[in-house]
């Protein structure tokens, strides 16, 4: 039985760049190089077009909507005449002093941790890819991996507002309204989950080879 | 160099060239230099996908229908269901948000779990798939990371450890309902190995 994870089952060490093959990113399939993928109907790139500059874009778009999402109140409370707003920090922080532990923690790495560490680990990542930073790239593509699959969890916040919204409208006594920076903290999230999928991770491999090639 | 590509694979994380070889059942084959997943077999891949699916679009039906929530306070009781949360009406960025929340919950997974059940149905009895099933297939891929059921579900609790002070709130059956959907997401996604469907589609394509 051929064991696939054994290194002697590589092909020559070659990748499919370098063979002059092209995967296709949606199905898998290994074809000579050819407009469109004969089985799934994608659009075939040996590597994903633009990705540096797609994802450098998504990215500042994340982060412009990630400062009115900081700045501008996420919810809005109104009891009899009295107005209280609370921001993304305000809110955990209120969390805290009810003495919810557990869950102040959850919203906090949510929605401050994980959108800032998505920032700069996507910053680290490009711009080791565009100057051939000799980082190790197992370390860098399990960062990439974390990266795009916590992303979304940072909608957490969103959700609670939206359904704090709803809830509160069943009482007559208070009215609760989203602010400013539900949306653009909603935003923010897309955009940069959008980066993280623009990102592609076969350019952390190249650059390493090409550093190899310029180095001797 | 002659190289015939349909006997290699390509990881897709690095890009490194491997020798095909199919799968021996239950086990995983993974990239040499990377270690990304190349292929899996699972014994029935396209039952296991395709009930999960329509388990999916069961509990979104009644996940929207059935009581989602209980306020109690200030002698009042009221139920309301996810269809009401979500025709929430208020001023300022009530409606994009409720759109937001409702494409990210209700729509998006509803969607996708159709794009699976379109592709898999016929190939699960053996029979050409329907046409644009590639499609389907390739739309149903796209949509996964922006199914957001579970986060919703998170969502939830944090709202109610926040209105814990102000009302007696309660869980109603759609809650629940929705939290078993988050369970049959996690085992289908569990479960799911898109190259295995992809080449099942593609031996119908060729003949």
């Amino acid at each position: 039985m051929d064991d696939l994870a054994h290194p002697r089952n590589t092909y020559a060490g070659l990748t499919a760049k370098e063979a002059g093959l092209i995967a296709c990113t949606v199905c898998g399939r290994l074809d000579h190089p050819r407009d469109t993928c004969v089985r799934c109907g994608a659009a075939l790139h040996s590597r994903k077009p633009f990705s540096y500059q797609r994802t450098l874009a998504w990215m500042c778009a994340g982060i412009i909507f990630f400062i009115p999402a900081n700045i501008y109140p996420m919810l809005i409370t109104r009891t009899l005449g009295s107005e209280q707003q609370s921001t993304i920090i305000g809110g955990v922080i209120e969390l805290f002093a009810y003495g919810s532990y557990f869950v102040a923690i959850v919203v906090g790495v949510a929605s401050i941790v994980v959108p800032v560490g998505k920032f700069l680990v996507i910053g680290v990542l490009l711009a080791s890819i565009q100057r051939a930073w000799k980082l190790d790239p197992h370390q860098r593509l399990r960062l990439y991996e974390i990266t795009e699959f916590i992303g979304r969890w940072s909608m957490i916040d969103v959700f609670v507002v939206a359904i704090l919204v709803a809830l509160v409208q069943l009482d007559f006594v208070a009215s609760v309204n989203p602010g400013v920076a539900a949306i653009s903290f909603a935003l923010s999230v897309i955009f940069t989950m959008l980066a993280a999928q623009s990102l592609d991770p076969r350019l952390i491999w190249d650059s390493m080879n090409e550093g190899e090639t310029h180095a001797r | 160099m002659s190289l015939s590509p349909a006997s290699l694979v390509a990881c897709p994380s690095c890009d490194l060239l491997h020798n095909a070889t199919t799968a021996a059942e239950g086990e995983r084959i993974r990239c040499a230099r990377c270690g990304t997943l190349l292929a899996s077999s699972r014994p029935n891949a396209i039952d296991r996908t395709l009930a999960a699916a329509i388990t999916n679009t069961i509990l979104i039906v009644s996940a929207l229908f059935f009581p989602f929530i209980q306020l109690e306070g200030a002698g009042t009781r009221q139920n309301a269901t996810l269809i009401d949360a979500l025709s929430a009406f208020g001023g300022g960025f009530t409606t994009p948000l409720v759109l937001v929340v409702a494409a990210f919950i209700v729509v998006i997974p509803f969607l996708r779990a159709s794009a699976l059940i379109y592709t898999l149905w016929p190939l699960r009895f053996d029979r050409a798939p329907y046409r644009g099933a590639t499609s389907a297939f390739r739309f149903a891929n796209s949509l996964k990371p922006w199914s957001m059921a579970e986060i919703f579900i998170i969502g939830v609790v944090v709202a109610l450890v926040k209105v814990a002070g102000l009302a007696q709130v309660s869980l109603g059956p759609a809650f629940w309902m929705l939290t078993a959907l988050v369970a049959v997401l996690l085992l289908e996604n569990h479960n799911f190995c898109r190259w295995t469907i992809w080449r099942i589609l593609g031996t119908h394509t060729r003949a």
